[in-house]
């Protein structure tokens, strides 16, 4: 499926715009980890828990478990949380 | 307070080291909070080639140079958005590769609350005995290594995860206002099983046992009015250093004063109450004469009151001993004379190894400030840099 990537993370895809492939949230994240080393711990911490200033959207509904399953038409859209000022 | 007297034969015993050699070049790191920057001379220290900024708009805490190769910089990092990493280059920043695995903590079990790191605060090359070895503190504090140069990192001893140690890591409430912090991680050079550590707040801590335990040192500490020092969560070391002449003897600039200690002593001595009333022996970063082991630089700041954590009266200055910590002298010459309200972080001043000694330090307020001459006189090596959070000083050959 089609994810988009903010531009935070766009030293790692080069690209704002990827491919991934998984039947959930957390599968789509590990597969866009062995595609780019490193991405997954940037927006994900080590208790498995969104970072507070990442958001991830799927088909424009914010998603806040990585259990989440989703479609291989599904759209995720990863972006940064606003939090400036 | 007692010399020690066993210092010859520790001195003799100290493995050699790169830094030991004389050196051609200094390398100045310094890392602030939107990115890094170093700074390259010659032995002469005149005049400094910037390279930077590299990883602009990155949090940058610490940045080093490993002294065994002399080639393997890290850099921790996170961004505002982003969750924390560790970078490495071995070729002085032209490239650089992220750490595999950078420093988390284990995984909770399910149904508790599991601890995530901030970001990594303090990066401390291992004994010269293991090479590849590297040590983190972070934020929350945590205690990690990396037994291949950086690359991959994993929670190290019994620190992270028990009960005790837990309970003196306190709330964030106890903490640093950016976060609770474990820093002033230091391997003997005698002995690569011989740690110490320090938390923000949780006190300093030993061990002997190659980090298998670790045991409070905290005798003779005082903490803030009105809490109990025999509290090891209420202790708040700002900055530990061990002598590198003398790893016997190891000098503490604390929330609530100026230390030093003469092992096997386990009791610090205030040494801080020598400095002028005025001024005060509160401040962040402690700074030790490569080869005497009398010799110590503190920068102060206002800690009275409401904490403006600023140089005190807006006269910023460093103070010397040469005596251990019986007396202090101010240096000034070249500082800013009056409303300089800026202060220096606990990892933001360090000592190279030339002679005389030059020293540098870095202001919350983006300056970087140099001296060739053990702090006789200062210049200004860079304005207009983003808060500077750490300053090392490597020497090339």
């Amino acid at each position: 499926m089609k994810v988009l990537i903010p531009g935070a993370l766009r030293s790692y895809t080069e690209s704002s715009e990827t491919v991934a492939t998984g039947a959930t949230l957390a599968a789509v994240l590990a597969d866009l980890d062995r595609q780019y080393a490193g991405i997954r711990f940037r927006m994900i911490d080590e208790q498995d828990r969104i970072r507070r200033h990442i958001r991830i959207f799927v088909n424009g509904e914010q998603i806040r478990e990585l259990s989440q399953p989703l479609r291989a038409t599904d759209e995720v859209v990863i972006v940064q949380a606003l939090s400036g000022g | 307070m007692a010399r020690n007297d066993g210092k010859t034969r520790i001195q003799s015993k100290l493995p050699a080291t790169r830094a030991n050699k004389k050196p051609r070049r200094v390398l100045i790191m310094v890392a602030t909070r939107k990115g890094a920057w170093l700074y390259h001379t010659d032995a002469t220290r005149k005049t400094w080639r910037a390279d930077g900024p590299h990883f602009l708009g990155h949090v940058l805490n610490h940045l080093v140079l490993d002294p065994r190769d002399g080639r393997t910089l890290l850099a921790a990092a996170k961004t505002g958005h982003l969750g924390p990493t560790v970078f490495r280059s071995t070729d002085f920043g032209r490239t650089w590769k992220e750490a595999a695995q950078p420093p988390a903590f284990a995984k909770a079990p399910s149904g508790e609350q599991g601890r995530a790191v901030d970001h990594t605060f303090w990066l401390t090359p291992g004994h010269p005995s293991q090479p590849g070895v590297w040590y983190a503190g972070t934020s929350p504090q945590g205690l990690f290594r990396s037994e291949d140069g950086g690359v991959n990192w994993s929670p190290f001893s019994m620190v992270n995860d028990d009960p005790q140690y837990r309970k003196w890591m306190g709330t964030v409430q106890d903490g640093t206002p950016d976060g609770p912090k474990l820093h002033s991680i230091i391997v003997d050079p005698r002995d690569p099983a011989h740690l110490y550590f320090a938390m923000s707040g949780g006190g300093v801590h030993e061990s002997t046992d190659g980090g298998r335990t670790f045991a409070p040192l905290i005798k003779g500490l005082e903490v803030v009015e009105g809490f109990d020092r025999s509290d090891t969560t209420v202790h708040d070391p700002h900055c530990v250093r061990l002598s590198p002449s003398n790893p016997d003897r190891l000098y503490q600039q604390n929330h609530c004063g100026i230390y030093r200690v003469d092992r096997p002593s386990d009791e610090w001595v205030r040494v801080g109450r020598a400095m002028p009333k005025r001024v005060g022996d509160i401040g962040f970063p402690m700074v030790l004469h490569p080869r005497d082991d009398d010799s110590a630089w503190v920068f102060p700041m206002d800690g009275q009151t409401v904490w403006p954590r600023t140089s005190p009266e807006g006269k910023p200055a460093v103070y010397v001993t040469r005596n251990g910590g019986e007396t202090w002298k101010r240096l000034d010459a070249g500082l800013p004379k009056s409303q300089a309200w800026w202060t220096v972080k606990r990892q933001a001043m360090c000592a190279d190894a030339g002679d005389p000694v030059g020293l540098y330090f870095g202001t919350t307020s983006g300056e970087l400030w140099a001296s060739r001459d053990e702090g006789k006189g200062w210049t200004c090596m860079a304005r207009h840099l983003p808060e500077i959070y750490a300053v090392e000083a490597a020497a090339l050959s």
